[in-house]
């Protein structure tokens, strides 16, 4: 009973971990076919935003965090403008050379691959140079619930809490307000979408940036419970990651799904081996699986199943 | 280019025969005037140990080889890798095992055929596995960047003594420190060995026998690649990478294309790898580590992916760079130039710079000639 719990446990615990990493980098991946390799250093960004704000700036811990957010989401609105869509160098290309400088990153994954990790090196260095090895870091807050022999922190499960709500979000925006439709129009046929009317190249930029903002939120989320040093992005990267390919096209559902089966695999093994560290390796391994036999992820399955299920029904 | 319609073909005799068969138009350089270049830089990296330190210098020539794995992996048949550090570390991570158990010459030879071929062996099923189990695109990327995380994580807990195999205990994230010696030969009829200190030669310079391992495999790598991609299999290759439908529509196994370049891939990285932990006579977890397995990407986008010249040209020079740069500055100049090469010039430096050279030796009559079939192979 009491491992079942500390299981139950562990179980919320790795699913807000693969949720939250993953909510920003799903958005940016699933809509714009880019592959945000700096998605760790975002959230750095925002963990250092968040931090310095409580710490130098004395703003209350909830300010900061949404400080942070918007202080990432305001990042990546710049990122975007000059390296993934190429939009200011290409405006100071068009005025001084009179033609395009570069081409936009979208739906090249291999290159925005690159492009990005070139970003992140840039970011994690300059985190280093500037602030240093580690900054300090601000107290968990709520204290501990107690059970029995376990004590767990509360503030695991308002994460838990916290990555439910930002799906439900983003599963709001997404699918129920006009920027949501424009969103997923630019998706599906980009050329029909600006023949409408619609402005792809803003709904791109702001895209991006909700991505990034979910990125930062993360990043501020996770500030209390991290050591605070450049190199915190990388412990998000591949779960997020592997998160988002195995989670497939669909970008809210598959991250849903896919952190709660990553999870349980996650915090299954790891109270099995009593070690996180293998509870990791099963977690690539499952991915890797999920991969080779679900190519198109589990949402790709799940639409298969309901294509093939229309189908026979059709037939009758 | 200029010079490709009266070249080999023209003067006859074995050395064009040789030629032949490394020029084409998946490379870079088919003139005479290449070979020329060629040959001073082979000679003048010959020479380098006399005057700088051929010591630490061999390190840049043994991670050529593995920017040259890359570049065939993904500049000649498409397939982006992430994972060429994983059958390096298990090259250099099986060199180690085997050689400390058997440190004779002998052994040691052993070892270091075993980490290719395990190296290779590696590649060849996790490729199989990819490959025939219908994983595409980018999803091949990811998966071998998983990979490459999975084997780190792996490698880094290996601590303790149940991770010993024979005499060898991989040492968790300290990874595995005395490695013998390198030693070629077979023990009591005569054996060489490549000690990695200088040492001296008749008196005269000093000499480093690593170094001279290190830039033999290093040309011989190279022109061997030159050979296969201007053969029948490489033009094969680069219709995988152009279009994989189309080239299977006219009839080939694109799987198997796939499948035999990664494995040769693998097994070159797996060859770098070896002769890394050799010359290091140590080994440990973060040839897994995701920096690690970047370096690759970068030295190949950098200097261009589709040449096999660029990717060792842009190796050996980042890596001097890096190395050589110890401020706190240099990854991010190294972040910044990746940006800049893969917005500005998304075909690389190499390609670049011969393409202007190749422009300004061409009279401009011959131009729309040349350019055309050109742009069509190189591109």
């Amino acid at each position: 009973m009491v491992n079942g719990l500390n299981l139950a446990f562990q179980f919320l615990d790795s699913f807000a971990f693969v949720v939250l990493a993953a909510a920003g980098l799903a958005v940016i991946f699933g809509i714009m076919g880019v592959i945000n390799l700096a998605h760790g250093e975002f959230i750095l960004f925002g963990a250092y935003a968040t931090t310095k704000s409580v710490t130098a700036l004395g703003l209350p811990l909830p300010v900061a965090m949404v400080v942070g957010s918007l202080l990432t989401a305001a990042f990546g609105v710049v990122v975007e403008r000059t390296i993934i869509s190429g939009f200011v160098p290409n405006w100071v290309g068009q005025k001084t050379v009179g033609r395009d400088l570069i081409e936009p990153l979208y739906d090249r994954l291999a290159d925005s691959m690159v492009a990005t990790f070139g970003l992140s090196l840039v970011m994690v260095q300059s985190a280093r140079i500037v602030f240093g090895n580690s900054i300090d870091t601000v107290g968990t807050p709520f204290g501990n619930v107690a059970y029995g022999a376990f004590s767990y922190s509360t503030y695991r499960l308002v994460l838990a809490g916290v990555a439910i709500a930002v799906l439900v979000a983003a599963y709001y925006v997404f699918t129920r307000t006009t920027f949501g439709t424009r969103v997923r129009a630019t998706m599906q046929d980009e050329q029909t979408a600006r023949a409408l009317g619609v402005d792809t190249g803003r709904t791109y930029m702001l895209t991006f940036g909700i991505g990034s903002g979910l990125a930062g939120l993360t990043g501020a989320l996770f500030a209390p419970v991290l050591s605070m040093q450049p190199t915190l992005g990388d412990q998000f990267l591949i779960e997020a990651f592997v998160a988002v390919v195995v989670g497939g096209p669909s970008v809210v559902l598959g991250t849903a799904l896919s952190g709660g089966v990553l999870g349980a695999v996650s915090a299954t093994v790891t109270n099995l081996t009593d070690s996180t560290t293998f509870g990791r390796i099963a977690l690539l391994v499952a991915a890797i699986l999920a991969l080779r036999f679900l190519p198109g992820g589990i949402t790709g399955l799940v639409e298969r199943v309901r294509a093939r299920r229309q189908e026979a029904t059709d037939g009758d | 280019m200029a010079t490709e319609s009266s070249g080999p073909a023209g003067s006859g005799g074995a050395v064009a025969r040789i030629r032949g068969r490394l020029e084409g138009p998946n490379t870079i350089g088919n003139s005479r005037g290449f070979w020329l270049g060629f040959a001073v830089a082979v000679l003048a990296l010959a020479a380098f140990p006399v005057v700088g330190s051929g010591s630490q210098f061999s390190l840049f020539l043994v991670l050529a080889l593995l920017g040259l794995s890359l570049s065939l992996v993904w500049g000649y048949s498409g397939v982006l890798s992430f994972g060429q550090v994983v059958f390096f570390g298990v090259g250099g991570y099986t060199f180690g095992v085997v050689s400390i158990n058997f440190p004779d010459p002998t052994g040691i030879t052993a070892a270091a055929l075993a980490g290719v071929v395990v190296g290779g062996v590696a590649a060849a099923l996790l490729g199989y596995f990819m490959f025939y189990g219908g994983v595409r695109d980018v999803y091949v990327t990811i998966i071998t960047l998983v990979t490459t995380m999975a084997m780190h994580t792996f490698m880094a807990q290996t601590a303790g003594s149940a991770w010993t195999i024979g005499e060898a205990p991989l040492g968790g994230f300290n990874g595995m420190p005395g490695i013998p010696l390198l030693e070629l030969g077979v023990t009591g009829l005569g054996s060489f060995q490549f000690v990695y200190n200088e040492m001296s030669f008749m008196g005269l310079f000093a000499f480093d026998p690593f170094y001279y391992l290190a830039l033999v495999a290093l040309v011989a790598a190279y022109l061997g690649l030159r050979a296969l991609v201007n053969s029948d299999f490489g033009r094969v290759m680069v219709a995988v990478r152009e279009d994989q439908d189309r080239t299977r529509m006219f009839g080939y196994d694109v799987k198997r294309v796939k499948l035999l370049t990664f494995t040769l891939g693998g097994a070159l990285a797996a060859l770098s790898g070896v002769l890394y932990a050799a010359r290091n006579v140590y080994i440990s977890p973060p040839v897994f580590a995701l920096w690690f397995a970047t370096l690759p990407v970068i030295w190949v986008s950098v200097g261009g992916r589709k040449s096999l010249l660029g990717a060792v040209i842009a190796t050996i020079a980042i890596e001097y760079f890096r190395l050589s740069v110890q401020g706190e500055m240099a990854l991010v100049v190294l972040g910044a130039m990746l940006l800049v090469f893969i917005l500005a010039l998304p075909g690389g430096l190499v390609p670049w710079v011969a393409e202007k050279l190749s422009e300004s030796a061409v009279p401009v009559s011959e131009l729309d000639d040349t350019d055309a079939p050109g742009e069509v192979s190189e591109s």
